[in-house]
């Protein structure tokens, strides 16, 4: 190793790591305490002092995924040992099962919405970005700032004249409706980086491409697509994780049939009161999917989150 | 320069295989590739948007469809602007934009400043405290309210822990001197690592080389920072407190789940207080103007910004 002047030297790196890794610690306690409240017991969840060690249980993940009644006092005994894992669970609550509940219902949602406005947003940003990397397009500065400035809009200004917009069309509350809303709220993110990232491809490849009879269309296909397919995926799971998280128009828009998870999982109750570690459970499923995908976008994040304008 | 080697392309290009194979000319294919975008934005976000201007000036409600709609001219504005709730949410929202930008720069500019020494393991310690801010403000914010719990909350009891104070003695949500600060630190909390990344990109995008010229010229390592660091990551700082501002003051989710504005109207930031306008109180045209008046708040504080952030870059 070469020394240098300008290298920090070693007790310097030591206390750096060390105050660094205290605050990610610290940082991280909050989502610890998510996971390991997921799998308390009710009694364990609301403990004081706050129970960092406990038997864990998988009461909070049965009880998310059903609804449950007190059993009556005057109810005949049951024999514990006939009934199913997850039925013994609630049976060791005092309450029985009276059927699923909606989270299941409320996730498939929130996939089936994020996927769907993911795909639309990539097919849309993809060619619009393209267009304005490679092509003269009148303009071009203006609709670029005009595609990002829909960003600044705050989602409950704007969400005023959809619902009246989605009312009249009957897509309020539809998967259609939100697939739409989320492709349009994410298209200023998709078009910004992905403009970034086309213009990195050297243009030479599609000029060779051209020149050896391949049509526009055909070039930007098999030769641009591949070489941007790892700047796609970055920025498709982007989208995903926006539309994933969106809070404000899933309240106001959706209710019964295309409700995300966001805002039911606030909702989730349990027999008598606030049930934390079903909450937490609920949580859980809904936020490590997430954190698994911020790891394998380590790389891009910063792209990511500035919509291109810092890179490293 | 890319226009230019398309140019030159097409020069090289005969015109009969041009013709033949082109297919579509550029210019189609451009307007092909560009149009569905710009309608899909057209539709949600534009025609809302005049929409809302043109609600902004009647007395519509969208819960009584059946009455004439009138047109009243600058009305909703007028009380607005002489409304003094709506004074207080903005003064709600203000401190709350103070406060979360000044704590998340000091900080993640702190943790950007120590990450840069490049200690073994920073880009595994970089990425696991990144990870709060991709996630669901609402589903973290309605968990929080669990941490702040007076008691049982594990927020009040290691401060209760720390500071000896009875850990069911204070609610950060419901005490009216707390609540405005238990927002501050979740968000703060949450969006640290934002700032965190731009600094650091702004500290590596500093050459070696001026760190070592400074040293040749036995300038102090406080010097160095006032007169290299601090100038070189300002443009980067600038634009990270842009992006912190435009979200904070769009702030809904993670405010809603923690405090629903209480206690009071104590934390009722504005897009809270536009929400209960419109979708509780179904003033449409009345919230319509409330509308308007945030997205111009918003764009023209923005555009001063970048204004002087462009001045910073230049420099």
């Amino acid at each position: 190793m070469s020394f240098s002047v300008t290298s920090p030297s070693v007790p310097v790196k030591w206390i750096s790591g060390f105050l660094v890794a205290a605050y990610a610690v610290i940082t991280l306690i909050p989502l610890i305490w998510i996971i390991a409240t997921g799998f308390k017991s009710g009694e364990d969840s609301i403990h004081y002092p706050p129970k960092v060690l406990f038997e864990p249980t998988l009461e909070g993940y049965v009880n998310l995924f059903t609804t449950r009644t007190l059993i009556p006092s005057d109810a005949p005994e049951i024999d514990a040992s006939q009934l199913e894992w997850y039925e013994q669970v609630v049976h060791e609550q005092g309450e029985m099962i009276a059927g699923p509940s909606r989270y299941g219902e409320r996730f498939l949602n929130s996939t089936v919405i994020g996927f769907g406005s993911t795909a639309l947003c990539m097919l849309l940003g993809t060619m619009a970005a393209y267009a304005f990397s490679r092509f003269k397009v009148p303009l071009k500065e203006d609709l670029l700032f005009f595609i990002l400035s829909t960003r600044m809009m705050p989602p409950i200004a704007v969400a005023i004249p959809i619902f009246l917009m989605y009312k009249n069309l009957g897509l309020n509350d539809t998967y259609l409706g939100m697939i739409i809303l989320y492709t349009a709220v994410n298209l200023s993110l998709s078009v910004w980086l992905l403009k970034g990232f086309i213009d990195e491809i050297p243009v030479e490849y599609e000029e060779a491409a051209l020149i050896d009879g391949y049509t526009r269309l055909q070039a930007f296909i098999k030769v641009v697509l591949p070489q941007a397919i790892t700047g796609i995926a970055s920025t498709a799971i982007f989208c995903l994780i926006f539309a994933w998280n969106e809070y404000a128009f899933a309240v106001l828009l959706t209710s019964g049939n295309a409700q995300t998870a966001p805002p039911f999982i606030p909702t989730i109750i349990g027999v008598s009161g606030r049930d934390w570690p079903a909450v937490a459970a609920g949580a859980t499923l809904f936020l490590v999917p997430v954190m698994l995908f911020t790891v394998l976008l380590r790389k891009h994040l910063l792209r990511g989150i500035t919509f291109g304008a810092v890179r490293k | 320069m890319i226009e230019r080697s398309m140019e030159r392309l097409a020069e090289k290009t005969p015109n009969g295989v041009a013709r033949y194979a082109g297919g579509l000319s550029d210019k189609k294919l451009a307007w092909l590739f560009v149009a569905p975008s710009i309608l899909l934005l057209l539709a949600i976000n534009i025609f809302p948007l005049i929409w809302t201007i043109y609600l902004s000036f009647t007395n519509y409600r969208v819960n009584r469809p059946n009455r004439d709609v009138d047109w009243i001219g600058l009305r909703n504005y007028e009380r607005i602007l002489n409304d003094t709730d709506i004074w207080q949410t903005m003064q709600a929202t203000a401190h709350f934009l103070i406060s979360t930008i000044v704590l998340q720069v000091l900080l993640g500019f702190a943790l950007a400043f120590l990450i840069n020494k490049k200690f073994r393991g920073n880009d595994v310690l970089t990425t696991l405290i990144v990870i709060p801010m991709m996630l669901s403000p609402a589903v973290v914010g309605n968990f929080w309210t669990f941490l702040y719990q007076p008691q049982i909350g594990l927020f009040n009891y290691v401060v209760g822990f720390l500071s000896g104070v009875d850990p069911s003695a204070f609610s950060m949500i419901g005490d009216v001197s707390l609540a405005p600060w238990a927002i501050v630190i979740v968000d703060t909390w949450m969006w640290t690592p934002f700032v965190m990344l731009i600094c650091l990109a702004g500290l590596r995008s500093i050459p070696n080389s001026i760190y070592e010229a400074a040293e040749c010229d036995r300038a102090s390592s406080w010097r160095q920072f006032w007169t290299i660091t601090i100038p070189m990551v300002l443009p980067f700082l600038m634009l990270a407190v842009l992006f912190r501002g435009i979200e904070n003051f769009k702030m809904f989710d993670l405010v809603v789940q923690l405090t629903g504005g209480g206690p009071g109207s104590l934390t009722t930031l504005s897009s809270i207080d536009l929400k209960r306008e419109a979708f509780e109180k179904w003033k449409t045209g009345y919230s319509s103007a409330y509308a308007v008046i945030l997205f111009v708040t918003v764009f023209g504080l923005a555009s001063v910004y970048v204004k002087a952030l462009n001045k910073v870059k230049d420099r």
